[in-house]
């Protein structure tokens, strides 16, 4: 009784702040406080954003600008319920997969007049962003996957990694069960997957060609051929190769637990300095050929925050083209000039110009952005329940994708 | 008597009209003060959201988009047609059948097994009541890394030979975890109050009993349990009423998994309103979520007359 009573408060307290917030006073003088959400309370990211709202602060006295890192597994719920609450940041990060949602939704102000030489932003980094030709998120991050490799474990278990041609799914699979079964650890784990947020997934059925659903975004492709031969290769080298972990089974590449690991490049910053020796290379070539693809992050001005006015000129000065160079030392900038191994590798001397090259540049240009689409949480949620029955032995692949479908189009065709 | 003859004294000299601020008057404003805070944070809290709550499921609420649009009986009508609620009703109905039955079954046999005068007692009433006092998230958490495929709990099983299933990730043995969790975690407080019920039976009874010739388990059903059944209704109503408010349990051990086996229905209202952003189709499911405790707990309270032995 007590937490139907305290839901429904939650409910009445949003109501309540609602109607005390909102209302822009853009327009007004004086000393102005900006809040930007973000994901990240890593100490170095943080004290860049903080140096970079100082050097603001020497010409904007008025204004002084707050960094609000929220933790990630609820980020987006978070943002929406303080939206809710009348306490919309004025600033937010936004994630791919809430995207279509904020873009859509009319949430968002048009940055086109915010954002210094839009014109040399890469298009397929932008895509996800626009609505109407207009540029409604700056994507800050375009952070492209790859495969982190532990090659002191490879070299324990008297395996090589497949170079070139020979650097396909087939073959990543082999070493990746070999090194697991005579080391004793895991052998190549999709970060952040953990068989529950399947978008993770994309980094490998996208090498089968497979889609999670059309462009248009009306047709699910769970069932179509691609996926299920992706979804079957995946199956057996989790549950017959074991060269994936098993369902439930911990694993952390970064803590020496695992061979291999895909993950963004920006996950390079939690390899130790004398910890073991590592590599990162592009995703293993599937069936369809190379590909790539990449996870985002947008930076939006929230209509309802307090400060548009003054938020979209912070925001202009935050992405400009000399601090887009200093965040990419964190976040592959959106900017044709700064994707060069050159400029990457200075601001990321963990890589070599080599991996910057064949994973980020190549990979922002022609990358594929994580699956997304609006309504989003509610289309993910329905897939991870749809998709569980396969993650278990002798589990009917093609059956199981058909039920994800069944399940999510009429999800799809809202 | 002092008190009485000060009251009316001033009252019977008085000759004018009765002043406004009598006694009465203003011991009944001493005592209206005295209630207000509660009222007024009962008022903000409690009555206005339960208002508000109904208002908010007759409207598509939409965060994002800050559309706030009266829809009538919509959201009700889309209950009515969500392929998810049966299953969702059925998760939440075993999650209750379940705590409830393990969580009072086991309270009282080891309230039995404790009352004995025996050696050690308190230290295992203590054993058994220390979970109640930690933190449900880190709890929560512990079981979670004991129930993994290669967690704790599945390495004893290994050394014995047995070969343990994947507790939180099959649909089997998800629900069943994830109750065993929170009976352990619980199981204590009732433990506690089914003692201090047995320590009220009077010890006369007994020897009555067995003066008559009755053995350990007439007693026991014959006296024990009549006389303990105020605490046994107690216990059940806070059982009830906690069962449907598990949350934290689902979102840390199965988010809802697998499959939508684990999907209870405060999970699942989390999930509509927070989650999809969907907060008229939230408030709907907290008024079905509202309804359902007050059926539960006034048919509990009407049965007290058939079981509940003072109340006969």
């Amino acid at each position: 009784m007590r937490k139907t009573v305290s839901i429904a408060a939650t409910f009445a307290l949003i109501g309540a702040l609602t109607a005390c917030g909102g209302g822009g006073d853009a327009g007004s003088d004086g000393p102005v406080t900006l809040r930007m959400t973000t994901w990240s309370a890593n100490p170095d990211h943080v004290k860049l954003f903080d140096t970079i709202a100082a050097e603001y602060k020497t010409t904007h006295p008025d204004v002084t600008v707050k960094f609000d890192a929220l933790p990630f597994e609820n980020y987006t719920t978070t943002v929406t319920t303080q939206i809710a609450g009348g306490n919309a940041p004025d600033i937010a990060w936004i994630l791919e997969g809430a995207a279509p949602d904020f873009v859509a939704s009319g949430a968002l102000t048009a940055l086109d007049d915010s954002i210094e030489d839009a014109a040399g932003l890469v298009p397929t980094a932008t895509a996800l962003w626009k609505q109407d030709g207009k540029l409604m998120a700056y994507p800050f991050s375009t952070s492209p996957f790859g495969v982190f490799v532990n090659t002191d474990l490879l070299k324990k278990a008297g395996q090589t990694l497949p170079t070139g041609d020979k650097w396909t799914w087939e073959n990543a699979a082999k070493v990746a069960a070999a090194t697991a079964t005579k080391t004793g650890k895991q052998g190549l784990v999709v970060r952040d997957f953990d068989y529950k947020d399947w978008t993770n997934l994309a980094t490998v059925f996208r090498g089968w060609d497979a889609e999670a659903w059309s462009a248009d975004g009306k047709t699910c492709g769970f069932d179509q051929q691609p996926m299920v031969d992706a979804m079957t290769f995946l199956h057996k080298a989790i549950f017959t190769d074991k060269a994936l972990p098993a369902p439930g089974v911990a694993a952390d590449f970064f803590a020496g637990e695992s061979a291999m690991t895909i993950a963004q490049i920006s996950r390079a910053s939690l390899l130790e300095k004398d910890g073991f020796g590592w590599t990162l290379v592009p995703l293993p070539a599937g069936p369809a050929g190379d590909y790539s693809v990449i996870g985002q992050g947008g930076l939006g001005v929230l209509k309802k925050g307090k400060h548009a006015a003054a938020a979209q000129d912070f925001v202009k000065f935050f992405t400009s083209p000399a601090n887009s160079e200093k965040l990419a030392q964190f976040f592959p900038p959106p900017r044709q000039s700064q994707l060069n191994a050159a400029t990457l590798a200075k601001a990321n001397p963990l890589l070599k110009p080599e991996q910057l090259q064949s994973v980020v540049i190549d990979g922002i240009e022609s990358g594929v952005v994580k699956p997304s689409h609006t309504g989003s949480a509610e289309i993910n949620q329905a897939v991870r329940s749809g998709l569980d029955p396969l993650w278990k032995p002798g589990a009917d692949v093609a059956g199981v994708l058909k039920g994800v479908c069944t399940a999510i189009n009429p999800l799809l065709a809202k | 008597m002092t008190v009485v003859l000060d009251r009316t004294a001033p009252a019977a000299r008085s000759t004018g009209p009765r002043p406004f601020w009598t006694t009465r008057r203003r011991d009944q404003l001493t005592g209206y003060l005295f209630i207000t805070p509660a009222l007024l944070g009962a008022a903000a809290f409690v009555f206005l959201p339960l208002v508000l709550v109904v208002w908010y499921s007759l409207h598509e609420w939409n965060v994002l988009a800050d559309t706030f649009n009266f829809v009538g009986a919509d959201n009700y009508r889309k209950l009515a047609e969500d392929r998810n609620f049966p299953s969702v009703l059925r998760a939440t109905a075993f999650f209750s059948i379940g705590l409830v039955v393990l969580n009072l079954a086991l309270a009282l046999l080891l309230a039995v097994l404790l009352n004995q005068k025996l050696r050690g007692t308190t230290f295992f009433r203590v054993l058994f009541f220390s979970p109640v006092v930690v933190s449900l998230l880190a709890w929560t958490i512990v079981w979670g890394f004991l129930l993994q495929d290669n967690g704790g709990i599945n390495g004893l099983l290994d050394a014995a030979g047995i070969d343990g299933p994947n507790w939180l990730r099959s649909g089997g043995t998800a629900m069943a975890s994830v109750v065993v969790v929170q009976v352990f975690k619980n199981v204590g407080l009732n433990m506690v109050l089914f003692l201090a019920a047995l320590q009220g039976v009077p010890p006369e009874l007994y020897e009555a009993a067995r003066t008559d010739g009755a053995g350990p388990w007439t007693i026991f059903r014959r006296i024990t349990l009549p006389l303990i059944s105020p605490t046994i209704l107690l216990t059940s109503i806070i059982t009830v009423v906690g069962s449907l408010q598990v949350f934290a349990q689902i979102s840390v051990l199965t988010q809802g998994g697998p499959g939508t086996s684990t999907t209870v229905l405060v999970y699942y209202l989390y999930q509509q309103a927070f989650q999809f952003h969907a907060f008229g189709y939230g408030a709907t499911l907290s008024v079905v979520l509202f309804l359902i405790v007050l059926a539960l707990t006034v048919l509990q309270w009407q049965m007290r007359k058939r079981w509940v032995f003072h109340e006969r």
